[in-house]
């Protein structure tokens, strides 16, 4: 039977570490909702999603307090509207309307964000997709709750550079059409490589032509727990170190595992994946950035914090994988800017700059994330950095992606403000050196060699 | 059986162990193990309850144990076992 030194250390980690469930996200497929009349396609897509997840909110409430646990967020990924609005969509206009929809949707049944306005464009761009991409700008300024993602890369089909030049395009667009609030639009957008179909973190979450017609993932947290667990062993090996981190890790995946097995049980929708990423707030004491100088590193950003990341990233994946029947989705440590006061930080102190962070990504979970850029930044240098990004993804065999925000009317040395998880972040340089020729080019970068595995 | 943990926090008082079961008893909540310590004067109870023969919701027991909590200034929750078993217990 469970003895109360268990207990106590269990409702240690909920009301003092930050433990949680970051989100419950259900993963609906509007693939039978598709109809080349859009008027028709836009009242099939509200019905499936309201319908769907009518008691998505009012479960995981109900799952909170019987548990105890908080569960910080319920939303909802759809199937990729590029296909879905292939039909019925026009023009750019029309996609929007679908934006709108999908944000109707989300407001009836009280999720905070749903994703899914998406394209998936690794090899080549119908014209479908393009018009999405294009629509992205107004879809994300005339929306609250809609987030939007572009995989322009893999592992297998090599990196489409003419969808790395439209976004980089689009980026602009988007934060010069939100640029009264800090161009948060950009918040909301993220270009990927190798984009998994089972994500249920934001703003990237988008359900994959390979998922069922509803499925629950769920995405655990916990830097808090991590960093409280490493205190204890201060100065010690790496052997110790290793062990701690994967000993926590399975105790936070667990927690989700629960969760989303109760989840799936009451709503009556199988369960998909656990996504055990450690996911930091803004909040104090919610920081993969307070992880690594626990670690050893002085500031964030300081040489050895690759290889200390490296080494975080590893031992969570180790330690999760046996807590959960289904590991997926991202799976790993997130280091976004914004959303992590170590982070701020380091940048602040000037330990950490956008080479670093691209450095990390290498042996991360994601990517660049929530960083914030001067916003005269050019279109062609923001789609120098995204083919970047992505050619590390492509050749590394994972998922990378890039969630930059040009903040319109502000610069280095100034802050740009998103609020409530989104946090805030410092404005970073970017090299001022061009590279127009290189994104100018035409077509696309082949899969490396290493993608022939048949 | 439906099992659940109620746990106990705060600093010392007289009559904390007697509302708490008288509570539970009221509410059809049966005790199947009590743990509890005091260190420091400060008062640390773990319970094991079954809820099954419960009348009320556990939202409305859960909220109603913290209301209790308040007015002796202690913490109390009431969650369901299986999130200490999952961590815990392979």
């Amino acid at each position: 039977m469970i003895n109360m030194y268990e207990v106590s250390e269990t409702n240690k980690m909920i009301e003092q570490e930050n433990l949680d469930v970051r989100t419950i996200t259900l993963g609906i497929s509007l693939l039978d909702c598709v109809d080349s009349d859009l008027e028709t396609l836009n009242r099939k897509i509200y019905q499936k999603i309201t319908s769907t997840a009518r008691d998505l909110v009012s479960v995981g409430e109900e799952i909170e307090q019987e548990f105890g646990i908080p569960i910080v967020n319920k939303r909802i990924s759809v199937t990729p509207i590029a296909l879905i609005g292939a039909s019925a969509c026009k023009s750019v206009e029309d996609f929007v309307t679908i934006a709108e929809t999908l944000d109707k949707a989300a407001k009836e049944v009280g999720v905070n964000f749903i994703g899914g306005y998406s394209a998936l464009v690794s090899k080549g761009m119908t014209a479908s997709d393009e018009s999405l991409i294009r629509s992205i700008p107004a879809a994300l300024a005339q929306t609250e709750r809609v987030c939007s993602s572009v995989n322009v890369g893999s592992t297998k089909c090599g990196i489409n550079m003419d969808a790395v030049r439209l976004c980089g395009e689009m980026v602009k667009a988007a934060a010069e059409a939100t640029k009264e609030k800090d161009s948060c639009g950009c918040s909301k957008l993220v270009i990927f490589c190798n984009a998994p179909d089972d994500n249920p973190f934001m703003a990237g979450a988008f359900l994959g032509v390979t998922e069922a017609d509803a499925v629950i993932n769920v995405g655990v947290s916990g830097p808090g727990v991590v960093k409280k667990a490493l205190e204890k062993v201060r100065g010690r090996g790496f052997e110790e170190l290793c062990e701690t981190i994967k000993k926590t890790a399975f105790k936070v995946t667990r927690v989700g595992q629960l969760v989303a097995g109760e989840a799936s049980r009451r709503l009556g929708i199988p369960f998909g994946i656990v996504d055990l990423s450690l996911a930091p707030t803004p909040a104090v004491g919610d920081s993969v950035a307070e992880i690594l100088e626990e670690i050893g590193l002085e500031k964030v950003g300081a040489p050895g914090t690759t290889a200390a990341l490296a080494l975080l990233n590893d031992q969570v994946k180790k330690g999760g994988v046996m807590a959960s029947s289904y590991v997926g989705g991202l799976s790993g440590a997130f280091i976004p800017v914004s959303e992590d006061q170590g982070m701020i930080d380091a940048v602040n102190v000037g330990s950490l700059c956008l080479e670093k962070l691209e450095a990390m990504t290498c042996v991360c979970s994601v990517g660049l994330d929530m960083i914030a850029i001067p916003g005269k930044t050019s279109a062609s240098t923001i789609a120098g950095i995204i083919a970047d990004e992505m050619a590390i993804g492509m050749v590394n065999q994972k998922t990378t992606a890039v969630r930059l925000i040009p903040v319109i009317g502000k610069d280095v040395g100034e802050m740009a403000e998103f609020g409530g998880l989104l946090g805030y972040a410092p404005i970073m340089p970017v090299n001022t050196f061009g590279c127009e020729a290189f994104v100018g080019r035409e077509g696309r970068i082949p899969a490396p060699i290493h993608s022939f595995k048949n | 059986m439906k099992k659940c943990v109620v746990t106990v926090l705060g600093k010392d008082r007289v009559g904390i162990i007697a509302r708490v079961c008288t509570y539970l008893a009221d509410h059809k909540i049966n005790i199947l193990d009590i743990n509890q310590t005091i260190v420091q004067d400060y008062f640390n109870m773990m319970m094991i309850v079954d809820v099954s023969g419960m009348e009320k919701n556990f939202g409305e027991v859960s909220r109603e144990l913290e209301e209790l909590g308040a007015e002796m200034g202690l913490n109390i929750h009431c969650q369901r076992e299986e999130i200490f078993e999952k961590m815990h217990r392979l």
